[in-house]
């Protein structure tokens, strides 16, 4: 069963995951740019991690067989900082011409507080300038519906945005109505805890249907799956979805939405 | 521009990929099962601990209620119990964490 991971924080998993998501059937991995559990003290350590994204990490996963892609930005949990966030955006513009750079992401709000959102407009103009696809964070447990309408807020009000250029990330059953009727794509996170199961995210699936959405398994640094993907096709299929289903969900979707960006090639089969 | 799904196509994927209510219950009854013992058991422990219970756990059992009876969409409503309802954004971040229930919804 081929399929796409459309957010994983591989610079954080050991080598043996992408053995394991190659022999599962994975083509591709988007890689967005993360908080790394600690706060950077400067623009040069994000420098070397937009390098990492763009020069290392390709090279770790075409040993297996698999095309990496990578999303760039200064995450929300380093937000607060303005003068920061601005020094880091400032660097992004000589990366976004790196063959595997799909857009700006993963922006968005952490804990909704006025600076995360002066942050996140500055994302949001700097994807409106250089014609960018846009991953969206929101934030996690009780500041999600929040963070959700705020960062829907702020997409609407920038006239120069295409709804159906953004994905807004990790929604729950009381968020992804708002995302998909703003004419979003949305993404459902496979994270133990703090958002879906692979039972909810299907019910979601059943009653929202399947035309914008996609799964993911965000794994990265804490306790997370990099098979989480493979694993809830298989519940589909025991739930009784089609074949045809289940790939438009797991590969069809996520290809039809990265494949706005023209850096978005798969290898041929 | 792409466009909202609409309530027809939601319905005509759902027609195509649901179960019989007998087939949802032989698939998923005993793992919902041992968790609704494991929440009986978690409010158990909390009750038997020393202390009073915080915002976490009034949020909780506030949540719990939406369980009953023969309400819908079950699951949003209790994201939207421990959810943060207000619309302005706060002056400043000064964790990173969030704790899973909002501390200023009144009892």
């Amino acid at each position: 069963m081929k399929y796409i991971e459309p957010h994983a924080h591989m610079v954080s998993r050991v080598t043996d995951d992408y053995q394991r998501m190659a022999l599962a059937g994975c083509e591709a991995i988007c890689e967005p740019a993360f908080w790394a559990g600690f706060d950077r003290s400067s623009p040069a350590g994000f420098h070397d991690y937009f390098c990492q994204l763009t020069e290392h990490e390709p090279k770790r996963a075409a040993k297996f067989g698999i095309a990496h892609f990578c999303w760039l930005c200064i995450n929300p949990k380093e937000s607060e900082d303005v003068n920061l966030a601005g020094d880091v955006i400032a660097l992004i513009p000589q990366f976004l011409d790196r063959p595997n750079v799909l857009g700006i992401g993963e922006i968005g709000l952490n804990k909704n507080s006025r600076n995360e959102v002066k942050v996140l407009e500055m994302h949001v103009d700097l994807a409106a300038r250089f014609d960018q696809l846009i991953l969206v964070h929101t934030p996690h447990l009780e500041d999600k519906l929040k963070g959700t309408r705020l960062i829907l807020d702020v997409l609407k009000s920038d006239r120069r945005i295409k709804p159906e250029r953004v994905i807004v990330d990790h929604v729950e059953e009381h968020t992804v109505k708002a995302v998909l009727d703003r004419g979003h794509w949305a993404g459902m996170t496979l994270y133990p805890e703090t958002k879906c199961t692979p039972a909810r995210a299907i019910d979601i699936l059943e009653n929202f249907g399947n035309e914008q959405l996609w799964m993911n398994s965000a794994c990265d640094w804490g306790v997370s799956d990099p098979l989480a993907v493979p694993k809830t096709a298989l519940e589909m299929k025991r739930r009784g979805h089609r074949a045809a289903a289940i790939e438009q969900l797991i590969f069809r979707n996520p290809k039809k939405f990265l494949s706005q960006s023209p850096n978005f090639k798969l290898p041929a089969a | 521009m792409t466009r909202a799904i609409d309530n027809a196509e939601r319905r005509e994927y759902t027609a195509s990929g649901i179960m019989t209510r007998e087939q949802v219950l032989d698939l998923d009854f005993l793992d919902a099962r041992g968790k609704l013992i494991e929440i009986a058991a978690f409010l158990d422990r909390v009750e038997r601990a020393k202390g009073q219970d915080d915002f976490r756990v009034k949020a909780f059992r506030q949540a719990a209620r939406e369980l009953n009876g023969s309400k819908k969409r079950r699951a949003e409503k209790v994201l939207l119990a421990f959810s943060d309802p207000t619309t302005t954004p706060i002056p400043a971040a000064t964790t990173k964490a969030a704790c899973g229930a909002w501390p200023g919804r009144p009892n």
